[in-house]
């Protein structure tokens, strides 16, 4: 009965976005906003990559409050999952191809994320794609050799002070006459890697930032007790 | 090219999957029988939700929103929604890894995953911290029923776990 | 176009039903997973390589990642079928250190 009552509502919730959702004249998006914003950023904010533009100007609270529920998030995974008991022993370290691997893959991996970091203005990647990137390459030590943890300390200080540097960018604009968040410092040409003004420099605090958050978050799940029964 | 009389076009082939989408992660939800399925669930109603609103924003002569070399006045789609959809993705991943903490901890509290049972140990809870009797459960309410007379069916307090 | 997103959505929906009917919980995470890889072609197909690349990055890799290390969390890693819960802790211990 409940199954059926379910299946229903699943028929129904289909039906209900198929009618609303043929409505919509696909392929002739209005784009009142994107369209303004397309012709204003060269000028505005010097981004090559719009959705950068986006992200970070003209839409950088949300990103500032992305950001805090990531934090949450995050905050919340450690708070449940609470710290191991030292007594119970940790898991083997993992095979030989494993260990030399995550040697060797580490610094690649962070040279790849701080690439698709730095170049998120100019090209598709930002702090959120590398910011992962980042997290795998400091998270891959920890699979390899269990034994050896994450310091959470480092982590957390590396957290604490790219989220700090992406608000006090954000009030030095403020502080020097523009609104919070605003894009200072010169534009430079277009597609060059040092322009856009302060967006690499905020985008490097998210990727920092979003990368520590993550590895913390995975080497809380990762060191979690192995539940009984 | 039609099909049972319907004019198959790209849009009704991209809303058929994100729409799909969302109904499958919507009837997993409400379906599972175990907690693990319902955050794949979730992951995967997340995932039409994401492709519906990048399809908002979608233009026939557009291209992506990159500026390229001088020529900024082709016509691009539409960056908000990419902008949106990026900080939703980093999103979702964060109350996944929320929703595996929580089961974990269920797995810890009651020893089980299964969905009626954790509901079942969950009313019995909350009546014994409120201090009234858990004569009532989802298969066998409390009160009166007009029809069938209650003894026809005889139900067992496990006949609800699956 | 047309016909390669028929075949991606095809594959998506597909995976969708997979992940939530497949018995093994590590065949059902393997079926999100390519769900998102599937879903991050579409994403540059419809001209997004930023969400692209998110996807990709994120929801094929991390939330699979995540997803994994709740399995073995929760005892319910398991490759072969006929084993118990019980055991398929010590299973993975096993295939860790081979």
């Amino acid at each position: 009965m409940r199954n059926l009552a379910s299946l229903l509502f699943a028929g129904g919730l289909g039906f209900l976005l198929m009618v609303f959702g043929l409505q919509f004249d696909f392929g002739n998006a209005p784009m009142l906003v994107g369209q303004a914003i397309q012709s204003a950023a060269p000028e505005q904010v010097g981004a090559a990559n719009i959705v950068t533009a986006v992200v970070l100007g003209y839409r950088g609270i949300d990103t500032l409050g992305e950001l805090a529920i990531l934090f949450a998030a995050s905050t919340a995974v450690g708070l449940i999952l609470g710290h191991r008991h030292t007594s119970t022993k940790p898991d083997p370290d993992s095979g030989l191809i494993l260990r030399a691997g995550g040697e060797l893959l580490m610094p690649l991996l962070l040279v790849v994320g701080l690439y698709i970091i730095l170049h998120g203005h100019l090209t598709p990647g930002g702090g959120f794609q590398g910011g992962v990137i980042l997290a795998a390459a400091f998270f891959i030590p920890v699979l390899a050799r269990p034994s050896t943890p994450l310091k959470h300390t480092g982590m957390m200080l590396i957290e604490g002070f790219s989220g700090a540097a992406f608000i006090l960018i954000g009030l030095a604009a403020l502080y020097s006459g523009g609104e919070f968040l605003q894009p200072l410092l010169d534009k430079g040409t277009l597609g060059n890697l040092v322009s856009a003004g302060t967006l690499p420099l905020l985008y490097l605090a998210v990727g920092l930032k979003v990368g520590a958050e993550l590895a913390g978050l995975l080497a809380h799940l990762a060191a979690a007790e192995v539940s009984e029964s | 090219m039609t099909l049972f009389g319907l004019e198959i076009t790209l849009d009704l082939i991209l809303y058929t999957g994100a729409f799909g989408l969302i109904v499958i992660g919507a009837a997993g939800i409400v379906l599972a029988h175990h907690l693990f399925r319902v955050i794949l669930a979730l992951a995967i109603a997340e995932a039409g939700a994401n492709l519906l609103l990048v399809l908002s924003g979608y233009r026939w002569d557009a291209i992506a929103p990159i500026l390229s070399g001088s020529e900024s006045a082709a016509p691009m789609v539409d960056p908000v929604p990419q902008a949106m959809v990026l900080t939703a993705i980093v999103i979702g991943v964060g109350v996944q890894a929320l929703a595996v903490g929580l089961a974990m901890q269920v797995k810890k509290t009651y020893g089980t995953l299964d969905m009626s049972a954790i509901r079942q140990r969950l009313e019995a809870d909350i009546a014994g911290t409120a201090g009234i009797a858990t004569t009532g459960s989802q298969d066998a309410p409390l009160g009166e029923r007009p029809l069938p007379p209650a003894d026809a069916v005889p139900v067992t307090p496990g006949s609800s776990a699956r | 176009m047309i016909l390669i997103s028929t075949v991606i959505v095809a594959i998506m929906l597909l995976a969708a039903v997979a992940a939530l009917l497949f018995k093994n919980h590590v065949a059902a995470v393997a079926a999100v997973g390519i769900l998102s890889l599937a879903l991050s072609v579409l994403f540059v197909i419809l001209k997004a390589p930023d969400v692209a690349m998110t996807e990709a990055a994120v929801g094929a890799g991390l939330s699979a990642l995540v997803l994994a290390l709740g399995l073995r969390r929760l005892g319910l890693w398991q490759i072969e079928s006929s084993n118990s819960t019980q055991s398929s802790i010590q299973k993975s211990g096993e295939h860790t250190d081979a």
